[in-house]
């Protein structure tokens, strides 16, 4: 039997997603510092009762001690539930060996009136956004353990003292613990989180040390369930196919090819680009898949290939319109008048995320319920998803979101891997189903990093001096493609990340006399969307990169260039000047060992780099160190920053070296590892981590340092070889 | 049907011979410390140990294994996270997600058992398996260590120090 497609009422467009989870997700953030009872089903009361003392939303005390510290943020490696933890607990004054955290799922958040605020972890936001209202969460819970304690032995709070969870009244020589009294602190009136003042953190104790992660031991021995491991009774595992160009649709399906298949239960139509076939187990799945017949309509968009895609955004380059983001003097006069010129033009291609763990998403559907078990960095954005393709309310739906086998951005706003799996899951009414993507499908079918290219001009003056700047950036917005009233006309600043005027988040750190920066927004027809640290990195590299070239048109060093540009931005100056510093910027090197350098900005952190890299003969590269210096504000736990600066090397090279998702008749032709490498640890050079807080902000730490990575390494080779490398990846770059 | 040696128990599984030993120990078997990543041996976080030796096993089909062969997944390594891997792991703090680290200790296992004392151009030799984390430079670093302490539990005061223990 040929079952043929059939429109689906229930597809809903991108669009109307985009404004559900926007809804669902921008209800403001509240302070939820008393958790509403009334709105929690009695029974889970009882159960919490038995569970421990709740003392507010973000602390639980048990009579054993135990303090559970509430999470609402996703854990994908960054470490955020442990820097959360060790803030709450900083406050609290408990013992650090007694801490436990637990999560709270999004279902149970709406129920509360999103008592715990956005559960949303992207944008290196997870610490520097909630630290404010989990310190304070913390701080109360530990007044009013005091207070119970004073209660009991009538004696004035301000006689009492608390370290390590033990309250202790000197003069009377008394002590009780936390979890004595944490029931009667439960009662009491909780003080109001504004008035509280939170620790000096030169004072803290827990925050801020380098401890070990909470969240290891079961990340050793194979115990640690991803979502991908899940295993419910009854449960059918699902594995799909979708229409490998984009915007192409499925025309039919001849399932008779694979009836009588072991474990084989049926294939059916998801939405109206893929089919699945759901079986007993995965393999069955799978294989059944592969020779399952389909018919696609490929759609006018099979048309499309990378040199098509290049030619269009070149035509952006020199278009008559473009976005002036920034336009300060006139640059291009400047320029014209100059008594020396450098122009350029750089390119970056579509990348895909590559989590190590494939999408995946296990779905139970019933009249009046929707629960999904997945990997998501937006449980919120999953709720809203899972809810509307099943037609519930947001009531009705559940999410119990794993820690993520890898992000990157991947798994947040979009979620279409949940409405994949809930549209399977309908079909199968009451059955859980877990769908599985193949790794083929996760790199067939992302929301990659837009491609773009950028061309640069620059006018020195007779002394060498930059006197204008030209910026002009042709490419695709992932604004146009997820969120288009901010591309509205190519009017996209977020395209212009790192290149901004406006302080704090992603400011450029040099002054020019005469900038113009522009943006030509040319789309294409595959799906773009934020991966780890979105548009920083690109815009590093084009602006990084063609400083060294104008550096070196006024002969001039690279670092002594940049830092006569950043006397205005003094923080920006400040980690360059501690990455050239520990990097020996200027200082020998073994022969045929070269350095560059390159800063940035992104995430409300400042970023610098210097990397030594040689480049032999045949022109192979090699990267022997990297020095990474980061101001992120405040340090909660330094190693981990070090972890992750570690990791965005990792990221950023692989990118560097390998990294492209290339176009032909419409669909991404890198299908796996093979053709999409990953840097592997014979390639990982050694890093070095300078940590330089502030303490007058909060930065993110997760993405700012990936910006600086390939500038830095692109600059080391040119001054290798004495060519500068404008477009990527290195592996299509001949250097010999 | 197959008979496999797993961890040191044989099991009876009911399998399409051509099912890659991956998926049969994941999903006959319940032993999901075992990952898939990309189903061509590229990445490695489908280790396992195949008489002592590391071997990917999301592209060996399970009719190829006789049941004299030994499997080893993760789950089998050691009780407790006492081997020197598994230590050595948690003291240098290595995953971050911890998806592919399975697999990364299963390799890690492998290489000091024929290797007791690795150098770096054996680790980048032995280490090939993907993180995405880019955990690499702690892997080093840990792959060092466990070889330390794996020659300390080897030597004789480490011996009498067990025996003690």
């Amino acid at each position: 039997m040929t079952r043929t497609a059939r429109s689906t009422a229930t597809s809903l467009s991108r669009r109307k997603f985009i404004i559900h989870s926007a809804a669902a997700a921008g209800g403001g953030l509240a302070l939820g510092f008393q958790l509403p009872f009334g709105a929690a089903p009695a029974a889970a009361q009882g159960a919490a009762a038995k569970a421990g003392a709740e003392l507010n939303a973000w602390v639980v005390v048990r009579p054993d001690e135990t303090c559970v510290i509430r999470i609402v943020r996703s854990e994908m490696g960054q470490g955020t539930h442990t820097g959360l933890a060790q803030l709450v607990a900083e406050e609290l004054e408990c013992d650090w060996k007694k801490v436990s955290t637990e999560k709270i799922t999004a279902g149970r958040n709406y129920a509360s009136k999103r008592a715990w605020g956005e559960m949303s972890t992207g944008g290196s936001r997870g610490i520097r956004i909630s630290q404010d209202y989990v310190r304070r969460g913390g701080a109360v819970a530990r007044m009013m353990l005091l207070q119970a304690a004073a209660d009991q032995w009538t004696v004035p709070v301000g006689e009492l003292t608390v370290a390590n969870g033990v309250i202790a009244h000197a003069a009377s020589k008394r002590t009780t613990t936390y979890g004595k009294v944490a029931s009667a602190a439960a009662k009491l009136t909780p003080p109001d989180p504004k008035s509280i003042t939170l620790k000096d953190p030169k004072t803290w104790k827990i925050a801020g040390q380098p401890l070990k992660r909470i969240d290891t031991a079961a990340k050793l021995d194979g115990s640690k369930v991803y979502a991908i491991d899940l295993k419910l009774p009854g449960m059918l595992n699902a594995a799909v196919k979708a229409c490998p160009v984009f915007g192409g649709k499925l025309v039919s399906f001849d399932e008779a090819k694979i009836a009588g298949r072991p474990g084989v239960r049926r294939a059916v139509q998801v939405n109206d680009a893929a089919v699945a076939v759901v079986a007993d187990t995965w393999w069955h799945a799978k294989t059944a898949l592969d020779a399952l017949p389909i018919v696609w309509n490929e759609g006018p968009a099979a048309t499309q290939s990378s040199a098509t895609i290049a030619e269009r955004l070149a035509e952006g380059l020199t278009a008559t319109q473009a976005y002036a983001g920034r336009r300060e003097g006139d640059a291009l006069k400047a320029i014209e008048g100059a008594a020396k010129k450098v122009e350029a033009v750089y390119s970056t291609p579509f990348l895909s995320h590559a989590t190590m763990e494939p999408m995946n998403c296990t779905a139970r559907v019933m009249p009046d319920k929707v629960e999904v078990w997945l990997p998501t960095q937006n449980a919120e954005a999953s709720l809203a998803a899972a809810t509307e393709e099943a037609g519930l309310t947001l009531a009705q739906g559940e999410v119990y979101a794993l820690d993520l086998g890898g992000g990157f951005g991947r798994r947040g706003g979009t979620q279409d891997y949940t409405r994949q799996a809930v549209s399977i899951a309908k079909q199968f009414p009451g059955v859980p189903v877990k769908l599985t993507w193949t790794r083929e499908e996760d790199q067939a079918h992302d929301f990659y990093r837009p491609i773009s290219q950028c061309k640069l001009a620059a006018g020195l003056d007779e002394s060498g001096k930059l006197v204008g700047l030209h910026v002009r950036l042709s490419g695709q917005s992932i604004n146009a493609y997820l969120n288009p009233p901010a591309a509205k006309g190519g009017d996209d600043e977020r395209q212009l990340q790192g290149w901004w005027k406006q302080p704090g988040d992603a400011q450029l750190g040099y002054t020019v006399p005469n900038l113009l920066v522009e943006y030509a927004m040319r789309n294409t027809h595959v799906p773009v969307g934020p991966w780890r640290g979105v548009n920083t990195n690109q815009n590093a590299v084009y602006v990084e990169c063609f400083m060294d070239e104008v550096a070196r048109a006024a002969g001039a060093d690279p670092l002594e260039f940049r830092r006569a540009l950043m006397q205005e931005h003094p923080k920006h100056l400040a980690v360059l000047n501690a990455a050239a510093a520990r990097g020996g910027w200027g200082t020998p090197l073994p022969a045929g060992v070269h350095r560059g350098i390159a800063q940035f900005m992104g995430y409300a952190s400042y970023s610098a780099a210097v990397a030594e890299v040689s480049v032999s003969d045949r022109g192979e590269v090699k990267v022997h160190r990297m020095v990474l210096a980061l101001n992120c504000g405040h340090a909660v736990n330094p190693d981990q920053i070090a972890a992750q600066v570690e990791g965005s090397v990792a990221y950023g090279l692989s990118a560097a070296f390998y990294g492209e998702c290339s176009v032909d008749k419409g669909r991404i032709v890198e299908t796996n590892f093979h053709t999409y490498p990953i840097l592997r640890l014979a390639e990982m050079p050694k890093v070095e981590t300078v940590v330089l807080p502030t303490y007058d902000f909060w930065g993110g730490v997760g993405e700012p340092t990936i910006s600086v990575v390939t500038p830095a390494v692109l600059n080391a080779i040119h001054a290798a070889t004495g060519k500068p490398v404008r477009s990527l990846p290195l592996k299509n770059v001949k250097l010999a | 049907m197959a008979k496999l040696n797993i961890n040191g128990r044989t099991r009876d599984v009911q399998v399409e011979e051509d099912t890659p030993l991956l998926w049969v120990v994941r999903e006959q078997l319940g032993l999901t410390g075992t990952k898939y990543g990309c189903g061509v041996a590229q990445c490695g976080a489908c280790s396992v140990h195949l008489n002592g030796a590391v071997v990917r096993s999301c592209s060996i089909p399970v009719g190829s294994v006789k049941p004299t062969d030994r499997i080893v997944t993760i789950e089998g390594l050691s009780r407790n996270r006492s081997h020197p891997v598994q230590i050595a792991w948690a003291e240098i703090d290595v995953p971050q997600c911890g998806y592919c680290q399975s697999g990364q200790i299963m390799a890690a296992a492998a290489l000091l058992k024929r290797n007791p004392a690795p150098t770096d151009k054996d680790i980048d030799e032995a280490m090939t398996n993907i993180c995405r984390c880019g955990t690499y430079q702690r892997i080093r670093a840990a792959v060092h260590k466990a070889a330390t302490i794996a020659q300390g539990a080897a030597s004789p005061a480490g011996r009498k120090a067990k025996a003690q223990a």
